[in-house]
């Protein structure tokens, strides 16, 4: 049976949603695994693992770790690592996770395999992942000797319910090294949306040049309001200077992959396509019938957005 | 200050990909290869920093089938890089055997100020090598960084989760993975294409750079194409009536709401 440790990311004292699904996953295949929490509230964050199946924490209590710096976080995660015997390792492919994975991988000579969509923890561990912008997928094979470390795409793996809490161990970190560090982290200019992130999002509204100008995304952001949706964009809005490039989906944006996609007058280009097709249920909503977007839907309304949007938002203040 | 950019040979993202019938890996036959969408960003980085008086060479290295790879390589000395490293390696090479050849081949041409590459390659999306071969060069890195300042260290914007800016410092030399934003890849002219033909390649092997080629960590197996989806289920009727039937779809048939 494999030895598990799982990188759980919190804030504010609660686990994040990456890593109840990773948690949710190991409890299922019947293990016990280890999880590494780092930041101000690890300790009090960990008693929460019990509850998924959780023995033993390795914590880092410790401001220092509130803020992400790449050399003190891959030398801290290497060694905690290789201290736990750990034979695989999990991680929800958050943007700090992808940063700073592959150099733990490199100190510890191992793989790294980012935004799998698929993991079985089941005797062998396997994984498979997206390639070639989602134009297919293909399984991993590691052949390390090493810890195999898999970084898991959100919303792919159903999370279950808390059982009953129960005690967890804790082992302390040693605290951040401070010297001889080349990486200063020197501000953090928080986001101004309170909304989850695109990549976490459970349901995106997104929009793109059908709305023909930027003050149009009200309809969107309302619809967003009523279902708790994260808007996301197309390209082509995003380099119109109507929306920032943070919130856009596709290629050279973000890859999502949500409950529920809305797509609003976006064509469905390939390389939007990319971005967002591993979405469960796709609505395109597009006044032309041939648009691409619609060989990729769910569920397909030809019609004008600006009468559907609002419409639309009526119905699910209706049922939500 | 000498300058390395690590760029990758992908398939260009209009490419339709068909895979080996027996599932082990895609067949690339007609394939059309580009550079890597990021690593243009990086290639123009560093271009900029030399034409601004901050570099005085521009070395881009490629690791993959040296055949193939050059004409990247090229493309990249024909925007304006002065010479090129080609690193013959088949093209399932894994990303830290990758990181270990392009570490060993910056260390040895000596002193450098900076490395630079793409935030990831579209083709793996593995978005590893660079941060590996930071650690292999034992210098800082940051990825996914659309702005660079560069002085005694460097002073870079990254972004993060929920449009969140991070600025870090990081001490000579570094390497910086670029993002779409950092700025804007110039098109190779004809006469950069001219000069370009002239300028060096250095073509190297795994072997001399003492990495082992079968000494991978990582392999991907078992191709396959996505499911079909099932057809788009169009919705008639007004927009009000479509609007209805959307939201009772996606609570009791799809039950996302
Ligand atoms: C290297 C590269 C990388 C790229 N990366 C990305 C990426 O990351 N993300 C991305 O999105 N794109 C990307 N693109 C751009 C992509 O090719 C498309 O140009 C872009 O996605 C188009 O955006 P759009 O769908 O909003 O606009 P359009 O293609 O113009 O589509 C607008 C749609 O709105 C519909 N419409 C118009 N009016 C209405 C109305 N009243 N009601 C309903 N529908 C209406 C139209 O029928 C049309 O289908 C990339 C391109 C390249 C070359």
């Amino acid at each position: 049976m494999s030895k598990v440790l799982i990188f759980a990311e919190f804030s504010h004292g609660q686990l994040k949603k990456g890593a109840l699904e990773l948690l949710s996953a190991a409890r299922s295949a019947g293990l016990h695994a280890t999880a590494v929490l780092l930041g101000t509230g690890a300790k009090t964050t960990a008693q929460q693992l019990g509850a998924w199946g959780v023995s033993e924490a390795l914590v880092g209590d410790n401001a220092g770790f509130d803020q992400y710096n790449p050399e003190i976080f891959a030398t801290t995660v290497a060694q905690a690592i290789k201290d736990s015997g750990a034979d695989v390792v999990l991680a929800s492919s958050t943007m700090m996770a992808r940063d700073l994975f592959p150099r733990v991988a490199a100190k510890l000579d191992t793989a790294v395999v980012g935004d799998c969509t698929e993991l079985s923890l089941k005797g062998d561990v396997t994984a498979r992942r997206p390639l070639f912008s989602g134009k297919c997928t293909a399984g991993v094979s590691f052949t390390t000797s090493g810890p195999k470390i898999i970084l898991m795409r959100a919303n792919q793996l159903p999370v279950g319910d808390a059982g009953t809490a129960s005690a967890v161990a804790l082992k302390e970190l040693p605290a951040p090294t401070t010297g001889g560090l080349g990486t200063l982290v020197k501000a953090v200019v928080k986001g101004t949306s309170e909304k989850l992130d695109l990549t976490e999002a459970n349901i995106i509204v997104a929009g793109g040049r059908g709305l023909k100008e930027a003050a149009n995304f009200k309809l969107l952001n309302d619809l967003a309001d009523v279902c708790g949706a994260t808007v996301g964009a197309s390209r082509a809005v995003v380099d119109a200077g109507w929306v920032p490039h943070t919130i856009q989906v596709g290629q050279t944006g973000k890859t999502v992959a949500p409950s529920l996609y809305i797509a609003v007058g976006i064509s469905g280009a390939i390389q939007h396509l990319a971005g967002m097709s591993g979405s469960k249920v796709i609505v395109a909503i597009n006044k032309d019938a041939n648009a691409p977007i619609f060989q990729k839907a769910t569920y397909g309304i030809v019609g004008d957005l600006f009468e559907v949007v609002p419409a639309l938002t009526q119905e699910f203040k209706a049922i939500l | 200050m000498k300058i390395f950019v690590c760029i990758k040979q992908v398939p260009d993202t209009e490419t339709k990909i068909k895979l080996k019938p027996d599932g082990s890996g895609v067949d690339f036959a007609g394939v059309k290869w580009v550079m890597n969408p990021y690593d243009e960003f990086a290639v123009e980085e560093a271009i900029k920093t030399r034409e601004a008086g901050k570099a005085t060479n521009v070395t881009v290295l490629s690791v993959g089938p040296k055949t193939r790879i050059v004409e990247t390589l090229r493309t990249a000395m024909a925007m304006g890089a002065d010479d090129a490293i080609a690193i013959d390696a088949a093209d399932d090479l894994d990303s830290i055997s990758t990181a270990r050849a392009l570490a060993a081949a910056i260390k040895a041409e000596g002193e450098y100020g900076m490395v630079l590459t793409g935030k990831l390659a579209i083709d793996d999306n593995a978005a590893s090598v660079g941060q590996m071969v930071a650690e292999f060069l034992n210098i800082p890195h940051a990825t996914v960084v659309s702005k660079i300042e560069l002085a005694d260290s460097a002073t870079v914007e990254r972004e993060t989760e929920g449009g969140t800016k991070e600025i870090l410092e990081l001490k000579k030399p570094m390497l910086i993975a670029a993002n779409k934003g950092l700025n804007m890849p110039r098109y190779a002219s004809l006469p950069g294409i001219m000069k370009a033909k002239k300028k060096p390649i250095k073509e190297l092997t795994l072997d001399g750079l003492g990495v082992t080629a079968t000494a991978t960590r990582v392999k991907h197996v078992a191709y396959q194409l996505p499911a079909e989806k099932p057809p788009v289920k169009m919705l008639d009727g007004d927009f009000s009536a479509q609007a209805k039937t959307l939201a009772q779809l996606l609570r009791s048939e799809a039950k996302v709401l």
